[in-house]
């Protein structure tokens, strides 16, 4: 089929470009022989909807900040304007809303594949710690992102958690109102913010995308057995368990975009608000200083840290329960960064793990979830107890690995992927 | 199993009831962003009752006229009063709000997204909540906003309404009902003790079609997104299943 032709000339110009740029060369390294083993399952789509999730974010952000008013006296209203005068802007704004709550969904769902299957051993341990860095900046571009709307939650959410700085004993207070820029939250705070969430944090991200997918393409992807499958490569060199990115992940992945876009179009038209848990009720209300609302709550997956730092309720060492929650819920993030070195484990899958490393990841799962459903409630006694007996499962999770990972005894792990 | 199950079910209801939080709120009401005879005779309540203090700053009479299938001149004639308002502008009021502050001690607020705020069933409750207090300024207080600065503009529908102590269908805390009738003794019932023009269900009625209202303007958009959601579902519905059937096509060969 075709002009014999046309096909000559496309080769002639595909070859004046490969000789100037590597299209060519980089087509196969990344997609069309890049092998990847043939045994991924279900956790595996998370990787390419974070990718969607991230595009979709990227334009409809895009498309906000033609029509968005970064001012404290206008931000607030321009939303609304967004919402009714511009076309269709409805539609881009419940797009990026619930666009943030999905790229947290799939990212969790996504590190926690990484959990499951040992993807952050090595030789993977760069691709875990790019990503565990994407994971930091995209929760300081969703906290900036969510004050843009000035409304009450706005407000005091970003009031509590830059509040937070000035616990830091000697320097808190002053580097505090240097975050903000002002005495309490200003418009100059929403400018500041506006830069860093439209143009700085996602020049970071997408930077770290790359670092994370060239680190992930030069060592090779995981997969559910946590085998090396270019151990057995046949007499073309090709690993005998892997099959090309393109063409099979690349349709494999479309049927993921297809369900992940049915479920997040239902919320994006039917449940815009989530519930009050992806806009939270009294971000309705315009920002005012002279009102705290009754309940302060962070949006839903900033809550298991959120969690972490109010179960800190006593002083240690004379440093008060402020700061050392501070510190918790720090270090709750920063030992993820460490999980590489941690896990002495001779296997990578949880396949091919003892009871303890088992039981250890379900306990670690539940109490991020408890975790998480208690930050969005008001504290009471309780929950509390709770929150802390959760935060001791969290922590134990990684620092007693080093031991249950060696101590235990693992399965024997098989030549091949076994499906 | 069952059973344990819907204990379980059951044991838990309290806890979210008591998560929800703030004032109990005696009705509950569904909007029907279809019925467009209610909304527009929730505009009609609105312009005429609630617009003298309340704007709808973000709502253009002209989106109303559009969404809820009023002809201009209609509009024109009957839900615009100002001289200063277009059928294209935002519905504004006239009172400066530096003269609401002296009067009522803060400015009545904007309405435009109160329903998105506090809800339709509390919004609807406040409306039917009002009565007699003389002990307050305005002579009134309302069951749902304890020590309410607003008047109740709404006394020449409604009559005056006040708390009497009578039998009541609703549980009272503390309290088992009558055995006989089922009922409950409570000195919280409201009756109307001077009727006004409207009968107690009609007024019901007209309070439904104003909370209607007011949730349409909280959202607009609900109804573009109404209308384009299923189609948009099924679009990524095919999709998904050519998707499927390409990607089944394509791992035929690896085993």
């Amino acid at each position: 089929m075709g002009n014999p032709n046309k096909a000559k000339a496309e080769k002639g110009l595909m070859r004046w470009v490969d000789d100037r740029f590597p299209a060519t060369q980089m087509w196969q390294e990344h997609l069309s022989k890049y092998y990847a083993p043939k045994n991924f399952n279900f956790w595996y789509f998370f990787g390419s909807l974070a990718l969607l999730a991230l595009v979709n974010q990227i334009l409809t952000g895009v498309w906000l900040t033609m029509s968005f008013n970064p001012s404290a006296e206008g931000a607030f209203d321009s939303v609304e304007y967004i919402m009714r005068d511009v076309e269709w802007g409805w539609l881009i704004r419940y797009m990026h809303t619930t666009g943030a709550s999905a790229f947290f969904l799939v990212v969790y769902l996504h590190m926690f594949r990484g959990l499951l299957y040992g993807s952050y051993k090595a030789p993977r341990e760069l691709v875990w710690v790019f990503g565990m860095t994407i994971y930091l900046v995209l929760m300081a571009e969703a906290f900036m992102g969510y004050l843009l709307p000035w409304g009450q939650m706005s407000y005091w959410g970003a009031q509590v958690i830059i509040s937070l700085f000035s616990a830091i004993p000697g320097i808190g207070p002053d580097l505090a109102q240097w975050v903000r820029g002002d005495f309490l939250i200003s418009g100059i705070t929403l400018n500041r913010f506006f830069a860093l969430h439209v143009v700085a944090l996602p020049i970071v991200i997408l930077a770290l995308v790359v670092l994370h997918i060239i680190a992930l393409h030069e060592v090779g992807s995981n997969n559910p057995d946590g085998i090396d499958i270019k151990q057995k490569k046949d007499e073309a060199g090709v690993p005998l368990d892997g099959i090309p990115f393109h063409p099979y992940y690349t349709v494999k992945d479309l049927v993921g975009v297809a369900v992940f876009l049915f479920v997040f179009c239902v919320v994006v038209f039917y449940f815009p608000e989530g519930g009050g848990y992806f806009i939270e009720k009294p971000n309705f209300d315009q920002a005012n200083p002279l009102q705290t609302p009754d309940h302060i709550a962070p949006v839903w997956y900033m809550t298991p840290f959120y969690a972490i730092l109010r179960a800190i309720t006593f002083s240690v060492f004379g440093l008060d329960a402020k700061f050392l929650g501070v510190i918790f819920m720090g270090a709750a993030i920063a030992i993820l960064f460490v999980l590489p070195w941690l896990d002495r484990s001779p296997v990578r899958s949880m396949r091919y793990k003892g009871w303890m490393s088992k039981t250890m990841l379900t306990l670690f799962a539940i109490s991020f979830v408890i975790l998480g459903v208690l930050g969005v409630l008001p504290s009471t006694e309780g929950r509390t107890l709770l929150a802390q007996a959760c935060t001791v499962i969290y922590f134990a999770f990684f620092v007693l690995m080093p031991f249950y990972t060696k101590l235990e005894k693992t399965k024997p792990v098989p030549e091949r992927v076994t499906g | 199993m069952k059973k344990y199950l819907f204990g379980l079910l059951f044991a838990l209801v309290p806890v979210t009831a008591m998560a929800a939080g703030g004032a109990s709120v005696p009705h509950s009401m569904d909007p029907d962003l279809h019925d467009q005879a209610s909304l527009q005779n929730g505009m009609k309540l609105y312009v005429n009752y609630c617009m003298g203090c309340h704007s709808l700053k973000y709502q253009r009479f002209a989106r109303a006229a559009e969404d809820l299938g009023m002809p201009q001149d209609l509009v024109e004639e009957n839900l615009i009063f100002s001289s200063d308002l277009a059928f294209n502008d935002q519905m504004h009021i006239a009172m400066n709000s530096g003269d609401a502050e002296s009067w009522f001690g803060a400015p009545p607020p904007d309405l435009s997204l109160k329903t998105r705020v506090r809800g339709t069933d509390w919004i609807y409750s406040y409306l039917l909540g009002f009565y007699k207090d003389p002990s307050r300024p305005t002579g009134v207080n309302n069951t749902v906003f304890d020590l309410v600065a607003m008047p109740n503009v709404l006394e020449p529908l409604q009559g005056v309404q006040e708390l009497v102590c009578s039998e009541t269908d609703h549980p009272v805390a503390g309290q088992s009902p009558d055995p006989l009738s089922g009922k409950y003794q409570s000195c919280d019932v409201l009756q109307v003790t001077q009727p006004g023009s409207m009968e107690p269900a009609e007024f019901e009625e007209a309070m439904y079609d104003l909370t209607n209202f007011l949730a349409y303007v909280g959202e607009p958009s609900k109804l573009q997104a109404q209308a384009l959601a299923p189609k948009v579902l099924i679009f990524i519905f095919i999709f998904g299943v050519i998707a499927y059937l390409l990607k089944r096509e394509y791992w035929r060969d690896v085993h």
